[in-house]
């Protein structure tokens, strides 16, 4: 019987690829992609003002209020941060990647790479609670500012408008941190990946003719790992903008698109209009993804 | 000289990033043995096992517990299947599409949790079904067949063929090769692949939001303790807890991808 089954499939491959593929296919393309189609149906839904239903047809009037000043507010608190935390991950993440790729010996080059998967895959959420306790008022922090004799470049610090609050645990500056420092891994493997590629004779020839370290990193070294940037920040970016924990743990009352998409789906019912706020992270990293594909992002991934 | 404080500084600047990055997890293993109960202060004010003992007599953190080892171990089954199966299909076949189907597979996690995670909602809520430990393990496995699916595909492509070519001029049949030539080829591989899966599962919060209905998964109560503390001292534990309970099978995992290529070289 076996037999016969394998001989059979062995001589029809289209069968065998057919019943390989069929359950994740039926998986990934039936149970996930319908269950995206189903939100983009709901985003042409609307909720009923008056008797707070959701009215089943064809409407624009989601998206319309996606428009409103608040929203637009909120799209564009999440992209600033999304933009400043991916440029933060890379300027972080350069001379670690540069020191993984270049300069490590073999038996210390192991234990680097751990020491980025290790963050990258244990909790995120634990990982955003231990900056809760860093970050508190009476925390880490805190103290290593008043025993510099610091406590008054802290306190001015926090008073400053937008990104400062009442601690670093409640900030804008805190939200940011807490950001660069659970995305940073994903910009490290890229840019690491990237350099690794460099090849040696290259930076020899560079030298040999005459160029300066620095202006053989400027002019070689740099251009050649810069896809290997912008892979990373598309994880980055991406990762910020759909965020809502961060958010929720050390933010403020000022809403991220995610926890607006939450709140919305939650408390107030209104999953037409958190799917219609869904989209905006969406066509933000289709953009995203048409101007990283011009500059080489996906040869580098 | 220019060159030797350049590279000071390299080095400086990369111990500085590597100390950001791990020193955070230090920082709870600290404070799980902190005396206090109601803040947070540093240096703690004095050092203690007894919330230990408290976390262990919890009931909420068992079953939250209890809940989320389920939901990873069954999640992580259907992502091996799911991922071998695709993997199969893609290493070695080239078919019209193809690059389809491997777009799909990285969808789930491509995309901001937050779709993920509201897209089953909807469509949970359209059909009116209950939500239950099973949208919850439908959530997870979604995103965790990428990760079997990445390291088996990785294993195939690095497998030379002629080993089943020869497999079958033997005489095996298709199921004899899996079993016996194909499967200790991909074995660390997808040991590696479940063991990142379970890590996800285990760890997963936001998709868990929309898909869970009044059960708790442990992220989902750190979560709660998080934006209405009430606990402190016996999240600490339990962060920790969490901490060493997915460090293991990652750590485990590196080893047996590392191990794993270097039988494939030899």
């Amino acid at each position: 019987m076996l037999q016969r089954t394998s001989n059979f499939l062995y001589l029809r491959p289209k069968i065998l690829l057919a019943v390989l593929l069929a359950p994740p296919v039926f998986w990934l393309g039936v149970v996930y992609f319908g269950a995206l189609l189903v939100l983009l149906v709901n985003s042409f839904f609307y909720l009923d003002d008056f008797s707070g239903v959701i009215v089943r047809e064809f409407s624009l009037r989601s998206y319309a209020e996606l428009f409103t000043p608040a929203n637009i507010d909120i799209f564009r608190r999440t992209a600033s941060m999304a933009a400043a935390v991916t440029v933060a991950s890379a300027v972080l993440a350069f001379p670690l990647a540069y020191t993984m790729a270049r300069k490590a010996d073999r038996r210390i080059k192991p234990l680097i790479y751990l020491s980025v998967m290790l963050p990258l895959w244990s909790s995120y959420l634990v990982r955003v609670y231990a900056w809760k306790l860093i970050l508190a008022k009476e925390g880490v922090v805190s103290w290593v500012f008043e025993a510099g004799n610091l406590g008054w470049l802290l306190d001015r610090i926090l008073a400053l408008p937008v990104i400062g609050g009442p601690s670093l645990s409640i900030s804008t500056l805190g939200m940011f941190i807490v950001f660069v420092y659970v995305w940073l891994p994903y910009m490290v493997l890229p840019i690491q990946a990237a350099l690794e590629r460099v090849p040696g004779s290259l930076l020899e020839a560079s030298g040999d003719l005459g160029a300066r370290p620095v202006e053989t990193f400027r002019r070689i070294t740099l251009p050649l790992a810069f896809p290997g940037v912008v892979a990373g920040s598309i994880f980055t970016f991406s990762l910020t903008l759909g965020d809502f924990i961060v958010p929720t743990v050390l933010g403020n009352s000022s809403f991220f698109i995610g926890q607006a998409v939450y709140s919305h789906q939650g408390t107030s019912g209104n999953i037409p209009l958190a799917a219609a706020m869904t989209t905006v992270p969406m066509a933000i990293m289709v953009v995203y993804l048409l101007v990283a594909r011009k500059l080489g992002a996906f040869e580098a991934l | 000289m220019i060159d030797r404080l350049q590279s000071r500084l390299l080095g400086g600047a990369t111990l500085l990033v590597i100390l950001f990055l791990n020193m955070p997890v230090w920082i709870i293993g600290l404070y799980a043995f902190t005396t206090e109960e109601a803040a947070f202060t540093f240096p703690l004010p004095g050092l203690t096992t007894r919330w230990f003992g408290v976390a262990i007599s919890r009931a909420d953190f068992w079953e939250a517990f209890g809940l989320s080892v389920r939901v990873a171990t069954v999640a992580t089954l259907i992502a091996l299947v799911l991922g071998t199966l695709a993997s199969a299909a893609v290493a070695r076949t080239r078919f019209y599409g193809r690059e389809a189907v491997s777009f799909l597979l990285v969808l789930p996690i491509a995309l901001p949790g937050i779709v993920t995670g509201i897209a089953l909602r909807s469509a949970v809520g359209l059909f009116d079904l209950p939500f239950s430990y099973w949208t919850i393990v439908v959530g997870h496995a979604t995103f965790c067949v990428v990760v079997v699916y990445n390291n088996a595909i990785a294993r195939f492509r690095r497998t030379s063929w002629s080993l089943v070519e020869a497999s079958m001029d033997l005489g095996a049949n298709g199921f004899q090769t899996f079993r016996y030539v194909l499967l200790p080829q991909l074995g660390t591989a997808l040991l590696a692949g479940g063991m990142l899966a379970f890590a996800l599962s285990f760890d997963e919060v936001i998709v868990t939001t929309f898909t869970a209905g009044q059960q708790s998964t442990l992220p989902i109560w750190i979560f709660s303790q998080l934006t209405r503390p009430r606990d402190r001292p016996v999240t600490n534990v339990v962060a920790l807890f969490v901490i060493l309970i997915t460090a293991i099978p990652i750590l485990l995992a590196n080893r047996l991808t590392e191990s794993g290529e270097q039988n494939l070289e030899k």
